[in-house]
């Protein structure tokens, strides 16, 4: 699905990706608290890296996001382990070397995130860094311009709507474990997210499981309130 | 320092405030003020036109009721409305057309104690979004280059003016798509509850969702809410009852 279309969003990546340049550029929503959903990405270890993210709830553009400022990281075998332990092994599993991640917002109001990667380690030198700023401006100014076109009597641009929707069994299995674990949404996801950890599955592969009813979670005896 | 030197300063003094913390209300005044000077006017304001044709006096070099009238009554004749109208300046008419062409806004002017009144206007690209208001105590002309000058303030006002309601539209704008992020989101996490508490697939309680928005006139994305919070469940369990 990702890089299937050839709308803004898509040519925006791709065009980063051979302007800065990297090896692949993922685009995603973001809410104020995690990973609202890819809209696309230039290529697989891209969409991994997002579906990564948006699995584990952490990783530079977690960070990126919540800190309002770009998560550079030259070298992610060398500083990534401390600070997202998951998402740092599987991303150089990938073939990811380096990420930089770059916030997008409005003043105050974040939106999303440009998610650049690199094979091969090494910084972004100053023209390059200025390149990806630039592109992460367009980027957030070509989300604000979608979501100004969406069709009236949509809430949501099509385009971001499907960045919810190509990963709904995650937030439907989460709804649905509120009620069996007689958890709230935030433990939910975090059920979610540690079973498909530790039995090393894709969150969205466990949501699908859920929703189906082929796996149930039970309410933990031991739990933290 | 020479009017050329003043000129440039004022310029960069602008531009500078222009890119830096920018607060609107701030830079019109100072522009106003420095249009007085520069054109050897006694009172400036600079009015704005809203979407439905209401003139607005944004910034004025003076408090006095007086004056501020002056800005005010325009909204139904005057050299403002002309000016803001055609996009073209309103300068240099002789007091004979100006009682004639706005008579009440001439006794008015007189009564106040002016006698030259010439009006800019705010534009760019063809869109005019108010006009440059100046007043002078004596009979006063514009010269070509007096009237360069105070083009040229008027049309950095404009630029000031348009950047402000960009930035404000894109935090609407932007605020609008986290909330329907957020909404989205938590009608997909409200299938899951719905579905779970009642034993039904995560479709058929979209249904159910829909269903009691439209019949209850509450929002898709509120019903939501109130069916994770729990303060929907008795409704919807009635929902479904009537539904089977």
């Amino acid at each position: 699905m990702a890089g299937a279309r050839d709308g803004l969003p898509e040519r925006l990546c791709r065009t980063c990706a051979v302007a800065v340049p990297v090896n692949g550029v993922g685009l995603a929503l973001m809410t104020p608290t995690r990973h609202g959903g890819t809209i696309t990405a230039t290529d697989g270890a891209a969409a991994l890296l997002e579906d990564l993210q948006q699995a584990l709830g952490e990783g530079p553009c977690v960070d990126a996001s919540r800190d309002e400022r770009p998560v550079l990281q030259p070298d992610l075998a060398a500083t990534g382990t401390s600070r997202w332990p998951g998402f740092t092994a599987r991303a150089l599993e990938a073939g990811v070397a380096a990420v930089f991640a770059f916030p997008l917002q409005v003043g105050a109001i974040r939106l999303g995130v440009l998610d650049l990667y690199r094979a091969t380690t090494g910084s972004l030198d100053r023209l390059q860094l200025a390149e990806a700023l630039a592109f992460a401006e367009a980027a957030s100014t070509i989300l604000l311009h979608l979501q100004d076109k969406a069709p009236s009597g949509q809430p949501l641009h099509p385009q971001l709507a499907e960045a919810v929707d190509s990963r709904r069994e995650i937030h439907q299995a989460t709804g649905m474990i509120t009620v069996q674990a007689a958890v709230g949404l935030a433990e939910a996801l975090l059920l979610l997210q540690a079973h498909a950890y530790s039995n090393e599955r894709s969150l969205i592969d466990v949501a699908k499981d859920v929703v189906a009813r082929r796996l149930r979670f039970a309410p933990e005896d031991d739990h933290h309130e | 320092m020479s009017r050329e030197q003043r000129l440039a300063s004022v310029f960069v003094e602008l531009a500078d405030t222009l890119v830096a913390d920018f607060d609107v209300i701030d830079f019109l005044h100072t522009l106003t003020e420095r249009s007085v000077e520069l054109l050897q006017a006694d009172a400036a304001g600079l009015i704005l036109v809203d979407p439905h044709g209401q003139l607005h006096v944004l910034a004025s070099t003076t408090d006095q009721a007086r004056v501020l009238e002056l800005f005010e009554l325009q909204a139904s004749e005057g050299p403002c409305l002309d000016c803001y109208t055609t996009g073209q300046p309103v300068v240099n008419i002789d007091l004979a057309e100006v009682k004639a062409r706005w008579p009440h806004f001439q006794t008015a002017t007189t009564a106040a104690g002016f006698r030259s009144v010439h009006a800019l206007p705010l534009r760019l690209r063809g869109q005019v979004i108010g006009a440059m208001n100046l007043f002078c105590r004596t009979r006063s002309n514009l010269s070509d280059d007096d009237l360069a000058v105070g083009q040229a303030l008027s049309d950095v006002a404009t630029i000031g003016l348009l950047q402000e309601r960009t930035v404000r539209h894109s935090e609407v704008i932007a605020e609008q798509l986290q909330a329907a992020l957020n909404s989205r989101i938590l009608i997909e996490q409200a299938k899951g509850v719905l579905a779970e508490r009642t034993g039904i697939g995560v479709d058929a309680a979209f249904a159910v969702l829909r269903a009691y928005a439209r019949s209850s006139g509450r929002q898709l994305g509120a019903v939501a809410a109130a069916v994770i919070d729990g303060s929907l469940d008795a409704a919807m369990s009635q929902s479904l009852g009537h539904s089977e």
